[in-house]
This record gives C-alpha cells, structure tokens and sequence, in this order.
C-alpha cells in the first residue's frame, strides 16, 4: 500500500510539473478569489482583517475543488481510468497517493495565499505554528475528502457539477474549524482555547483518510 | 489441465444493454483464438469481461484460475489488454509512462537496462522516449500500450484490434512479440475486423453475433505441439 | 454481484396490510395531535401558544435526523460489507434518504416558523439550524448521486459509499456548528429536567406527536422501498427482453454464417 502511494504521489506531482495546470491555473484563481472578497467587503484593512480567516479558507476550499477536479481529471484520459484498474495497484494506495499529491499542491497554494492575506489584508500573525497545524489538518482532511469523492463521480458526465455539490457540504466543519484555528492564530476573533479546533481538523483528517482507505477498493469496481 | 479461460453461459450488462448474451468460450494454455463478428457483437465486451473490467451479472468465469466473479482484482493484475486506446498520461514521457505501469504491476522488468531494451525493442527508443505521450502518433501510442504489455508479461493476453493503426513493421513487431510470449506459455484472446490477418494466428476462429458465440472454425496457426516443439 | 433479490414485498398482501394500517395509524394520531396540541392542551407560560409548535416540531426533527439518516447509513454500510451485500439494503438506503428529504425540509420549515416569533427573525445562525441545513443539502447531493444515470451495482456502490461519507460527517458538522455557536434552547425531551417542563396533557401530546409522525415515515418509507422494487422488476423484465432480442440477433447471425462456406 505504501509503496504503491508513493509511486501514485509522484507520478501525480511529476504530471503537475510538467502540465503547471494547479500552479498556472488554480493559483492564480485562489488569488483572484481573495481580491474579489476584497472588492466585496470594501477598501478598508478593518472588516477585511476581521474576515481574513474565513476568507483565507473560502478561498483554499474553492481552491481545493478545482485542484481535486484536476487530479481526477488525470485519470480521466479515454483508457486511463481501465488502466490505473488494471495496473495491479493497491486501490488504497492508489486513494492515498492521489490524497498525498493534492495535499501537496494545496500547501503550495495555501502559502501563497497566507501571503496575500497578510499583505492584502493587513493581517498580523500571532501563532505561526498554529496556523501552519491547522493548514496541515484542515488540507489533509479536505484532500480525502476530494480524493473519495472525486473518485466517486469520475466516470460520470456530471462530475464537474456534482463533485461540488457532494463535497462542501461535508466539508463545512474544516471551513468553521480551520477559520477559528486561523482566527487565533492571527489574533482576529475572539480568543480562546485553540485545541478543539485543531483536534477536530486533526479527527476530520484521520477519520476520512482510513475511510476512503476502507472503500476505496470497492469504489473501484465499479466504473 | 485447466483451461486459461473459461466462460459459461456468461451474460453481462452495460447500463440496461445485455453486451454479452450467454458467452460459452474455452482457451486453452498456449492457445490463441480470435473473435470476430460485426460492430456491436460483443468481442470488446467479451475481453473487458475476461480482463475483470466488466463484471458479470450470470454465468460461470474463470480466467486464470481465479473466479472472475470473486476476484476481478486478481485476474486484473494477471491479465496483458491492450485496448483501443492505451492506458497513458499525456503529460508524462513515454519512459516515464512505461516505467510507472511496470512499477505499478510490480513487473519484473522494471529495471532501467530492461525498460530501454523494451523501448528499443517497440521502437521508441532515442528521442521518441523523451516525448511526452501526448504527442505520440496512433500508431506509436499502440506501440507503447503494446511495450506496457510486454513488459507486464503476461500468461493471458487480451488484444483489441491489434493491428489496427499499425504500420507494416508495427505488425511484425506484435506478431513477433507475441510468438515469443506464447511460445513462453502464454495464451491469447484477439478480436479482429482483420480476418486475413488475424485468422492465420489463429488455433480457432469464433464468430460473435447478438452477444454470443455462433460458431466456431478451425484458424490457420500451425499447432505447437504438446512437447513443446515448434512444428513451423 | 448483488444476491439474490428477497422476495418483492408487493406480492405480499400481509404485509401491505401491516404497511396500509401504520400509515392510517399514522395519519390519525397526527390528526389527534393537532387537536390536542392547539385545543386541549394549554399554553406554556414562557412562550405561550408558540409551544404548540413543539409537539410536532421535535417529532419531525428525530425522524429527519437520526432515524432516516441513521437508516441510510446503516443500510449502506451493509450493503458495501460484502457478506450482507443485497439488494434490500441499496433501496432501503435510497428510499430513506429521499422520505428523509422531506422530513429535513420540514424540520428546517417548522423551526423557521417557531423562530420567527422567538428570535424576531426568519433565520439565525444557531447550531441546529446550520447543521439541519447542511444536511439538507448533503440529501439532496445523494439524490442527485442516484439520478444519475448507471449500472445498477455501480450506481449502488457510489450511493452506499457517499451516504456512508455524509453519515459519519453528522456528528463532526454537530460538534463543530454546535462549538461556533449557539443560541438554540437545549434539547426538550431529551432533556434530564423533563418533568419539571413538560407534563401531563402537554407530555402526553408530545409523545402521540413523536408516535405517529414516526408511523407516517415508516408508511412513506415502505411505499417508497415498493415503488423501488417495483421498478428493479420491471427493468429486470426489461432485462429479459433485451436478452431475447440479443438472442435473436444472434440466430440471424449464426444463420447468416452458416451457409457461407469457410471463407478466406
């Protein structure tokens, strides 16, 4: 299973650095996200440090969805989804080492987008070790999560509509825990305890990355 | 001994279509026989069942020994389709695309004498290795779906309109590939719209119509025989 | 591949019977309710005729949420244990799920118009609230999941995984909303201080109200898992037809092939 994650997690990252679609593409879109907040809510740096923690995740979650949409869509070639069935892999290596990749490339995104928010939004930061916790929970729960799902609707014509719709929902609780993480990692919102917060991105995490290891093999046959 | 395939009375289903309709079919070990039969037959079904990728609603399967209606994983890892459009990652090289199926199948060919051997062999050795797979050619994209194949080496080979897109020295290259693997021991399921060039590979030629098998004739292949001498 | 399909219930007249009787069961102990809910029994001191509201409120909310959410979870999960796998389960799941949509939409109905009067507003962010409409938009993503169109064993495997992924978020969307805010009276009958709030005619009511808005669901579940039987039937027999044809096909074929001689 590990080996075959491994191979899967760079096979997918090798594809991104040669095809730069998440880096020329779903970057910039993170970023245009957070400048249209900020057209929203108005030029001024108060209302606009109180948001920055959910928009920060907004923008990660809009993100997400179309970097999920990418690596499904890498499977998605005529022949492709038959061939990753047929090459022998562990199915729950196959789910990890696409959830390894996205986690990856959701980093890269996420820095450059913790960035923008402290420089656009004149953010300070109180806690970098808490935000940089909460980004890693938060990223890796939202990844399986994408990955399951992704997966799921693959072989359908829909997919591009119905992976949202499936999706956000469940992942409302990464958008609240993440944002009160960030809240007090940035010292916008209310202070308070930080540990449930991040034990509950931390349980969202490891409760989905050992589901989708448990169907993932089940998902498969059907295509 | 067991023959490699096995159908009885096999029905499957894509959406509500019953693509095949009571499939009975043989292939013994070292044999190879060739499906033929108008579009819409039932011969890519017929493969994509025995490859474990379309699975069966009734009937008896075995393929390789394992019941294809218990352990399509298996016989997926132990089957060689090469389909109509391989199985590739445009991005990536046609190396990298090679190795990482290799790998993927845990061949033993997967070292890096191996895999440029193999490359050289289908003829996409030098620059063409360097080129990511979305530039190939039809007929190179055949090529390196049938250098996957190879490598994987497997005791079933299932091909899909083999020569189809192939040029003159690519028909050479998968026949000749192909004796090798059979002389090995391996068996081969071919669906063709080729019978002149298919039907002299062939121990046996069934005709498909309506999802099922409607006849059989004896094909052109002179036998192997049981000793293991090549009779040719 | 799926087992063998239990008998359909719609050729079993004993039970249709037992079905026919909870739903008119159901349909009078509803009735009953609302007579007793807003004739007999009295208004509450604090919130004063809104009360009456709770006796059907609740009751929808406990089918919505636990009962159908918890039935689609369970029926999914054994149908993807394979050693359970059947067909029962994937239309039960459905059938759940899509009763349940109703039931969530009343709930989120019914607290609106118990908030309206209570918080001054139609909608306030409070805890039960948010989480009964994320989990209104998750039913409506199964749905949209099963419409789509595919093999019936594929279609139940994507169905049974998702509604499995949507079953274990409900607790973590409850903690999480229920953490950010709150503004929700905590839960009524549930509640260890029940006698001291809720009594005699008024207990009574609520416990006819969780009764019998129960057996409707139960009625709408069990016509709704027929009419899925009903349609696995007849395209089962379509199954057959198409099989037929199939075999037609085939016979024009081999005798299409049989007088023309080995060829090539």
């Amino acid at each position: 299973m590990w080996r075959d994650a491994v191979l899967v997690a760079g096979k997918d990252l090798r594809i991104e650095l040669r095809s730069r679609v998440v880096l020329h593409q779903v970057l910039p879109f993170g970023v245009l996200v957070l400048l249209l907040f900020a057209f929203a809510l108005g030029p001024e740096h108060g209302p606009l440090r109180q948001a920055a923690p959910g928009l920060f995740w907004l923008a990660v979650l809009f993100a997400g969805v179309l970097a999920v949409q990418r690596s499904v869509a890498v499977e998605g070639g005529e022949g492709t989804r038959d061939g990753l069935r047929l090459s022998g892999l562990d199915p729950a290596g196959i789910f990890l080492g696409k959830t390894v990749a996205v986690v990856v490339e959701l980093l890269v995104l996420e820095a450059v987008l913790a960035a923008g928010v402290l420089l656009l939004f004149g953010a300070g930061v109180r806690s970098a070790g808490l935000l940089v916790l909460a980004s890693l929970a938060g990223t890796a729960g939202m990844a399986a999560i994408g990955t399951l799902y992704g997966s799921l609707s693959a072989g359908l014509r829909v997919r591009e509509t119905l992976l949202p719709l499936l999706a956000l929902p469940v992942l409302a609780p990464v958008l609240v825990a993440g944002t009160r993480a960030w809240q007090l990692g940035l010292g916008t919102g209310p202070s308070g305890g930080s540990g449930p917060w991040v034990a509950m991105l931390l349980v969202f995490a490891a409760v989905y990355l050992a589901l989708g290891v448990l169907v993932f093999g089940p998902l498969q046959e059907s295509a | 001994m067991a023959p490699v395939v096995l159908l009885r009375a096999a029905v499957a289903t894509t959406g509500r279509f019953p693509a095949l309709a009571g499939v009975d079919l043989e292939l013994g070990q070292g044999e190879v026989v060739v499906l033929e039969g108008a579009n819409g037959a039932g011969k890519t079904s017929v493969l994509r069942a025995c490859a474990g990728l379309l699975p069966l609603s009734a009937g008896e399967a075995t393929v390789l020994g394992h019941d294809l209606r218990r352990d399509a994983a298996a016989v997926r890892r132990a089957v060689g389709l090469l389909g109509h459009s391989p199985a590739l990652y445009d991005d990536l090289t046609v190396a990298e695309n090679l190795r990482f199926s290799l790998r993927a199948a845990g061949a033993p060919a997967a070292g890096r004498a191996e895999l440029l051997g193999l490359l050289e062999r289908t003829g996409l050795g030098g620059r063409v290795a360097a080129t990511a797979a979305g530039r190939l050619s039809a007929g190179q994209r055949r090529r390196l779906g049938l250098a996957v194949v190879v490598g994987r080496a497997p005791m079933l080979w299932l091909l899909d309109e083999p020569h189809a897109g192939l040029d003159a020295e690519g028909r050479t290259l998968l026949e000749g590939v192909l004796a090798e693997a059979l002389a090995a021991g391996a068996s081969a399921l071919v669906a063709s719209h080729e019978p002149e060039v298919v039907v002299p590979l062939a121990d046996r030629v069934l005709t498909m119509g309506g999802g099922r098998v409607v006849r059989s004739r004896r094909g052109g292949r002179r036998r192997v025989l049981a000793g293991g001498a090549h009779v040719a | 591949m799926s087992a063998p399909a239990p008998p359909s219930p719609a050729r079993r007249p004993p039970r249709r019977a037992l079905v026919g009787a909870s739903g008119l069961a159901g349909a009078v102990g509803l009735g009953v309710t609302v007579w007793l809910g807003l004739w007999v029994t009295p208004p509450d001191v604090h919130q004063r005729d809104l009360v009456r509201l709770l006796y059907i409120h609740p009751p929808i909310a406990w089918v919505a949420l636990y009962l159908a959410f918890g039935l689609a979870g369970v029926a999914s999960l054994l149908w993807l244990w394979p050693r359970t796998r059947a067909r029962l389960w994937d239309r039960l799941a459905a059938s759940a799920m899509e009763v349940g949509v109703v039931f969530t939409a009343l709930t989120l109905l019914t607290g609106m118009l118990w908030g309206r009067p209570t918080w001054g507003v139609w909608w306030v962010w409070d805890a039960r609230l948010t989480s009964t409409a994320l989990l209104l938009v998750m039913q409506l993503g199964y749905l949209a999941l099963r419409r789509v169109p595919a093999d019936p064993d594929a279609r139940a495997r994507r169905s049974a995984v998702a509604a499995l992924v949507a079953a274990v978020d409900v607790p973590i969307v409850h903690f999480s909303v229920d953490w950010w805010h709150t503004l929700h009276q905590p839960g009524t009958v549930l509640n260890p201080e029940l006698d001291a709030k809720v009594h005699g005619a008024m207990a009574w009511t609520l416990l006819l109200g969780f009764v019998s808005v129960t057996l409707v669901f139960v009625w709408l579940l069990a016509e709704r898992y027929r009419i899925e039987a009903l349609a696995d039937e007849a395209a089962d027999a379509g199954l057959e037809a198409a099989l037929e044809e199939r075999w037609a096909e085939a016979g024009a074929t081999a005798q299409a092939q049989a007088p023309a001689g080995v060829g090539s």
